[in-house]
């Protein structure tokens, strides 16, 4: 058989299954943007993002080793709090999502490459769906191995008390939850990023409202904070901080809801914003003289 | 305009920067061959491929290739290779890879794409310098790797935006090569060129465009028969260009009559080119010039563009 007659039957045979051919098409994408956005040095800031409480919390390790009774429920809650809550969902996850999530279109308008990606046969939602992918892939990787390490220093530099938390206690459940929301922030900010990113051509502004918008969200009617991605997160945060005291102002106050609702109410509102995503990509024009 | 399987059909196109026009009320349809659209910079020529590919939107209108949309992309990317003239790549990247990853999103299996990735870029001439990184590349070796991506999936439609540009002499003559062996298997290549020469040598037709609009198009001796309102120009080498200028100047129809710097010829543009001639065999005849040659100067796309958009084509 001959390489044109080849080429031919692939073609009329993918033709026949196209549900093949995306499942396909997404592993293809997600595999080339991972090694575009994870294995480059211009992501190495993300990497710094991430990894900041872990270089603190290694430092109070070599330099505190002092233990007390009271120290394990204080260090449950600076990693609940400050680390976590703090800085993983509010800041670190949020502005690496926003690094990487608007990169992966705005980023190929940028560096004039996208229409590779619009010339070939792929349906731009599968693209779409392809690039989310890829993100998410490596904002939750890199995420949930810096959770990881905090959570290993802390509980480690407690000895006995913290092997005794994590193993025969509560640690590990704690643990999980916390791959859990930091996957679904990762989830949930960067469908939002990407539609952002889609939507404005600078997408750093619309950023920092939506940072605006976490923070002040939970003063708003109930209707308006199931908009709020933070609004689900709380939920899923396995250790309730103290709402007074030094505490409080880590703290996301917001209308309760039950775990099940507040994973299914992000991952809803993921779907629904990479549902704009996809209609937004279908009308985008690669005109690159307007970057 | 209906959509016909064999032809791609610009019915009543039009694009719109905001307030800036990129193309107007574009009407044509093509057969398979070599289509050459030519124009200086801005007149719209990529706008058109842009908006062919679907890179671009129409404002309004409708395109049809081979009876497909970009809108049904993965049928219309298999029938169509597009070579633009961005000259960027994902960063990174080397030739084989970057020939080879759109291979797979077409949905070859491993095999099948090295295949035609190692085909393709045998056909460019760049197999051997296909692992190199695409950033260390010359600029003709963009060039090529970019033709080579294009063609690698084996389409019936081929748009390649200035393809020639960078090239040196040799790799021109192979794609131009290339590029009628392409078009002998029955299928479309559309071309832009600045190269005017080379396009006309190649082409099966022309489509010419200023300015946003498309000013002429069809077999290069049928827009010659468009413009036939236009003075023709007639090259004479002889041995007294000033006696044969002088005596052009007594006939009507001759609009010009210049002696050029070579001192030997004259260029004469004529409404009426047998009454030039007869004035010619007479002049002859009479003794008062020895003529060496007598040819048509302005039979090629240059002379066309020149006379209708009134600029000889040449790169700006």
């Amino acid at each position: 058989m001959s390489l044109q007659e080849s080429v031919a039957r692939t073609q009329s045979s993918l033709k026949e299954q196209p549900w093949r051919l995306f499942a396909s098409q997404i592993s293809i994408l997600v595999r080339n943007e991972v090694r575009r956005n994870l294995f480059t040095r211009r992501r190495i800031w993300v990497y710094l993002l991430a990894l900041i409480p872990v270089f603190f919390l290694i430092l109070r390790y070599v330099l505190d080793k002092g233990t007390s009774p009271s120290q394990l429920e204080d260090d449950t809650f600076l990693l609940a709090g400050i680390t976590f809550q703090l800085y993983y969902i509010r800041l670190g996850i949020f502005f690496a999502c926003m690094g990487i999530f608007t990169w992966l279109f705005r980023g190929e308008m940028v560096e004039r490459t996208l229409h590779y990606q619009f010339l070939v046969p792929v349906r731009r939602e599968v693209l779409v769906v392809g690039k989310f992918l890829a993100g998410a892939v490596v904002s939750i990787a890199l995420f949930e191995a810096a959770v990881f390490a905090c959570f290993f220093l802390v509980y480690i530099r407690l000895g006995s008390a913290g092997r005794s938390y994590v193993f025969d206690g509560p640690g590990l459940g704690q643990l999980g939850s916390y791959f859990l929301v930091t996957a679904l922030a990762c989830l949930g900010y960067g469908a939002v990023f990407l539609a952002l990113s889609l939507l404005f051509k600078n997408p750093i502004i619309p950023g920092v409202m939506l940072m605006g918008w976490e923070a002040v969200a939970p003063i708003f009617p109930s209707w308006a904070q199931h908009l709020s991605v933070t609004f689900y997160l709380k939920h899923l945060c396995p250790v309730k901080l103290p709402v007074e005291g030094a505490m409080a102002i880590f703290t996301i106050v917001a209308e309760p809801v039950s775990p099940f609702i507040a994973v299914f109410g992000l991952l809803c509102l993921t779907l629904a914003i990479l549902v704009l995503s996809c209609f937004l990509i279908r009308r985008l024009e690669v005109t690159y003289t307007a970057e | 305009m209906t959509p016909d399987a064999r032809q791609i059909v610009f019915d009543n196109v039009s694009k719109f920067y905001g307030e800036v026009l990129g193309v107007n009320k574009v009407n044509f349809s093509l057969e398979p061959g070599i289509t050459s659209l030519v124009g200086p910079n801005g007149s719209g020529k990529t706008t058109l491929m842009n908006l062919l590919t679907g890179l671009i939107k129409p404002s309004h209108g409708a395109i049809y290739v081979l009876g497909l949309t970009p809108q049904q992309p993965i049928e219309f990317f298999r029938q169509v290779g597009y070579c633009t003239q961005f000259d960027s790549f994902p960063p990174g990247t080397n030739g084989y890879d970057f020939i080879y990853w759109p291979l797979r999103l077409h949905g070859f299996g491993h095999d099948q794409a090295t295949k035609l990735t190692n085909e393709a870029l045998e056909r460019a001439g760049m197999a051997q310098v296909a692992r190199r990184k695409v950033a260390g590349y010359s600029k003709g070796m963009r060039q090529r790797i970019r033709l080579a991506q294009a063609i690698a999936h084996h389409p019936s439609v081929l748009v390649l935006d200035e393809p020639l540009n960078g090239l040196d002499p040799m790799a021109r003559a192979e794609s131009i090569g290339l590029f009628g062996a392409i078009a002998k298997q029955g299928m479309h290549v559309i071309i832009s060129s600045h190269i005017l020469e080379e396009v006309d040598r190649i082409s099966d037709r022309v489509v010419l465009m200023s300015s946003g609009y498309v000013v002429a198009e069809g077999q290069i001796k049928e827009v010659r028969r468009e413009v036939r309102d236009h003075p023709m120009q007639i090259l004479v080498r002889c041995s007294n260009p000033a006696a044969l200028a002088s005596a052009a100047f007594e006939l009507d129809h001759v609009v010009e009559a210049k002696i050029l710097s070579d001192g030997q010829s004259v260029l004469v543009r004529t409404r009426d080119a047998e009454q030039f001639s007869l004035l010619l065999n007479k002049i002859v005849s009479a003794g008062l010039v020895e003529v060496d040659a007598v040819a048509p100067a302005d039979d090629d796309v240059n002379s066309i563009y020149q006379y209708l958009i009134g600029s000889d084509g040449s790169p700006t």
